[in-house]
């Protein structure tokens, strides 16, 4: 693995980035003249001061924010909920096409980029120094944020390799070992449920995010893109394999149907009949405000294999922050993402319980050896950690993900009500996607 | 001094005219600004708006009559329409239809507690929309709501309410909850206002309650059973809230083109689609306004 060991090379460029990124006035030894901003040029800026609009709704963030305004009180960071993840995205994109209200710095996740960088809506970082940061950032999230190789978009925020949450009072109350492949994972969900009919083994209504994940994890590739020619086709064996396995426990009633972030979902998450999920690695955090009746009784374990010990996992979810386009205080906004996503920030957020993106913590011991009291002590970072090296590469969303996330439901979620098989809802969702694609001007193969 | 007073001796009429229009413009003018602005304004941009078309790649071009082409080949649009026109041809009825049992029983006075029944079933309509259907959302859960507790107490499998095949009557069911009073005033008002000498007339023929109701209160309240009618027709074709907060526990069992406007709501939001979306606000509200005028039509030449 020559990138993983170039990365660690480098990863001591990487502290020396992050490090002075907050100093002011200190001249990196790193950074070229030839980079448009010098890291005095962002002392200045800090020092200077003013005031930022940050949308997002991560709240490991707020803590972040504090930090930073305690650190350089001459600038003022407003931090606006606009709402979680499609609802900000549609008022973002209100806001840009009204030329009004735009923030200087938004949250956005990793498949929803691409929506935002096609049209032009997002400031190329790579113009405000943003290319010698690639040592920084593991490779999956880095390759989120850049288009291709045409620009950096947005810097990592956190990152969602993916991992086996299970509720392992409930594994040891039914006598269930720990799945490592998904034969063993359905198998353990038949048993669960028929050893107590009111517990899962996980709930599914239908989740885009999901799914894709899951097909990326089976070597499925439905989405290519190549800037506007874009090919979508839930054909390939990959997604053929997941939907044909997953659709067993959809005929077998062995899915809670419980939608995901509802009420009823914490409260299964708490009272053991949701037993486990396959999400990602920033689930801990949300574990641990969510679900606090069930601290100690939750453990992390490897995603399970489609073939024994094949150490693949794939990506859920996961977001960067990004500067707009019509931010007019691009060097200030520059500076905070900087302190937000490789400086001093990423340690009150990692702190907070989120997974970062960064090679420097990712690989820090302190972090890889945290015992987290939540997870009966549990060094649940080095399992997350192992995933993220284990995330299997060549994946893309596609440029307007985000639609085609909003027809799930209507397409593949009638899978989860009868009527048709997960294979024929992928098709209609392709179908559906194919149309969009096509009426927006893309070449569609 | 002469050449100006010659130039204000030649034209005396027109200034008298103008003054004339400008007085009529001065009682017009607040009325005909603001409706210019608030309803001939947005009409007209909407319109402007379904000419084009805004693509990602390729940005925002005239198109003419092309979305209005789209809409009437699009199934989704066309499912919608025929799903609140079923909607509306099941449940108006229905509310309409208790709404005017309450309403005479009511105007009967032969009910003890007349104001409290009045305000108790009128109230759901002060209760927003919103707040009713996260309510009734609750009462309809199958596992922690009101049907999951009734079917754990009495050991029984009730049907989902919120599956695929009844989700349409559970909405119908909210829209009449909150409706039914309201409607219910409607028609109350107009029976109070009868005079009391027609109920007289009646006794001294010897005509029964029956025949009160059907020779009397019937005929006099048609006209307000007829607007009752069209907003209701209205409000049917605008279904929008109670599908949309029920979306959010029933993922599956609404479509994001499940009522038109939801459509509507779907293809500017999610797709950003605002030109084509306009098209189908258009064209939907064509359809509502040649249905609600049918049934005005119908409705005054039998009043007639």
């Amino acid at each position: 693995m020559p990138i993983t060991r170039r990365q660690a090379l480098l990863t001591g460029a990487a502290l020396a980035v992050s490090s002075t990124a907050g100093a002011c006035g200190s001249s990196d030894a790193g950074s070229s003249g030839a980079e448009p901003l010098s890291d005095a040029d962002l002392g200045a800026a800090l020092k200077a001061g003013g005031s930022l609009t940050v949308w997002s709704w991560n709240e490991p963030l707020r803590k972040t924010v504090k930090d930073f305004m305690a650190k350089y009180p001459e600038v003022k960071v407003d931090l606006v909920n606009a709402g979680t993840n499609t609802d900000e995205y549609t008022a973002l994109q209100n806001a840009i096409k009204a030329g009004k209200g735009v923030p200087d710095i938004a949250m956005i996740e990793y498949y929803a980029l691409p929506q935002f960088t096609l049209a032009k809506s997002l400031t190329d970082l790579r113009e405000l120094g943003a290319g010698k940061l690639k040592s920084a950032f593991s490779p999956g999230p880095w390759n989120a944020v850049g288009a291709g190789a045409d620009g950096v978009y947005g810097l990592p925020l956190d990152s969602g390799p993916m991992a086996l949450f299970y509720n392992k009072e409930v594994f040891d109350k039914h006598k269930i070992k720990v799945p490592e492949t998904w034969e063993e994972y359905f198998a353990a969900a038949a048993k669960l449920h028929a050893a107590d009919p009111k517990a899962y083994i996980t709930n599914d209504t239908g989740d885009a995010g999901f799914t894709t994940s899951m097909i990326w994890q089976a070597g499925g590739r439905p989405y290519s893109v190549d800037g506007t020619k874009v090919g979508v086709d839930f054909a390939d064996a990959g997604s053929e394999k997941f939907a044909g396995a997953w659709q067993r426990l959809i005929d077998d009633k062995l899915l809670a149907p419980v939608t995901s972030w509802s009420d009823e979902w914490y409260r299964g998450l708490g009272d053991g009949s949701i037993a486990t999920l396959v999400i990602g690695a920033w689930m801990p955090s949300s574990l641990q405000l969510g679900v606090k009746s069930a601290a100690g009784k939750w453990r992390v374990a490897p995603m399970p294999q489609w073939e024994k010990g094949a150490g693949k996992s794939a990506e859920n979810g996961g977001s960067s922050l990004v500067i707009t386009e019509a931010s007019a205080k691009k060097t200030l906004a520059y500076a905070f993402l900087r302190y937000a996503t490789v400086g001093a920030g990423v340690q009150s957020r990692i702190d907070e319980g989120t997974f970062p993106a960064t090679t420097e913590h990712l690989g820090s011991r302190a972090f890889q050896d945290k015992k987290v009291a939540y997870f009966g002590g549990q060094r649940i970072n080095r399992v997350l950690a192992e995933s993220a090296e284990q995330v299997a590469s060549g994946w893309s969303y596609l440029p307007y993900q985000v639609y085609a996330n909003s027809v799930f439901n209507d397409t593949v979620g009638k899978a989860y009500v009868g009527g048709r098989s997960l294979q024929e809802g992928l098709k209609s969702w392709q179908d559906a996607s194919v149309e969009y694609g096509k009426e927006q001007g893309f070449t569609v193969q | 001094m002469a050449p100006v007073q010659s130039a204000a001796a030649a034209r005396p009429l027109p200034v008298r005219k103008t003054r004339r229009s400008w007085t009529g413009w001065g009682f017009i003018g607040p009325f005909a600004l603001v409706f210019t602005l608030v309803f001939l304004a947005p009409i007209a941009y909407s319109v402007h708006l379904s000419l084009f078309q805004d693509r990602l790649i390729g940005g925002t071009t005239f198109v003419g009559l092309d979305n209005y082409q789209r809409a009437l080949q699009d199934r989704e649009f066309w499912e919608g329409v025929g799903r609140v026109g079923l909607f509306l041809v099941v449940q108006v009825p229905v509310m309409l239809g208790i709404a005017l049992l309450v309403a005479l029983a009511l105007d009967s006075g032969r009910l003890y507690g007349k104001s409290f029944f009045r305000i108790a079933i009128f109230l759901p309509y002060a209760v927003p929309a919103v707040v009713a259907a996260l309510m009734w959302g609750f009462l309809y859960g199958t596992r922690f709501g009101l049907v999951g507790d009734i079917d754990d107490a009495l050991n029984t499998t009730l049907p989902d309410p919120l599956s695929p095949g009844l989700v349409l009557a559970s909405i119908g069911n909210i829209v009449t909850w909150e409706f039914a009073g309201y409607n219910m005033l409607i028609l109350y008002s107009a029976l109070r206002v009868i005079p009391a000498s027609l109920y007289e007339a009646a006794e001294i023929d010897g005509a029964g309650q029956l025949r009160v109701i059907t020779a009397i209160k019937l005929p006099a309240i048609r006209g307000a059973l007829a607007i009752a009618t069209i907003f209701s027709i209205i409000g049917s074709f605008q279904l929008f809230n109670e599908p949309s907060i029920l979306r959010s526990l029933a993922p599956n069992a609404i479509t994001t083109s499940y009522t038109p406007n939801l459509y509507t709501y779907a293809l500017s939001f999610n797709g950003q689609q605002q030109n084509y979306a306009a098209t189908v606000a258009i064209v939907m509200g064509l359809i509502t306004m040649v249905v609600a005028y049918v049934v005005q039509l119908r409705g005054m030449r039998k009043a007639a």
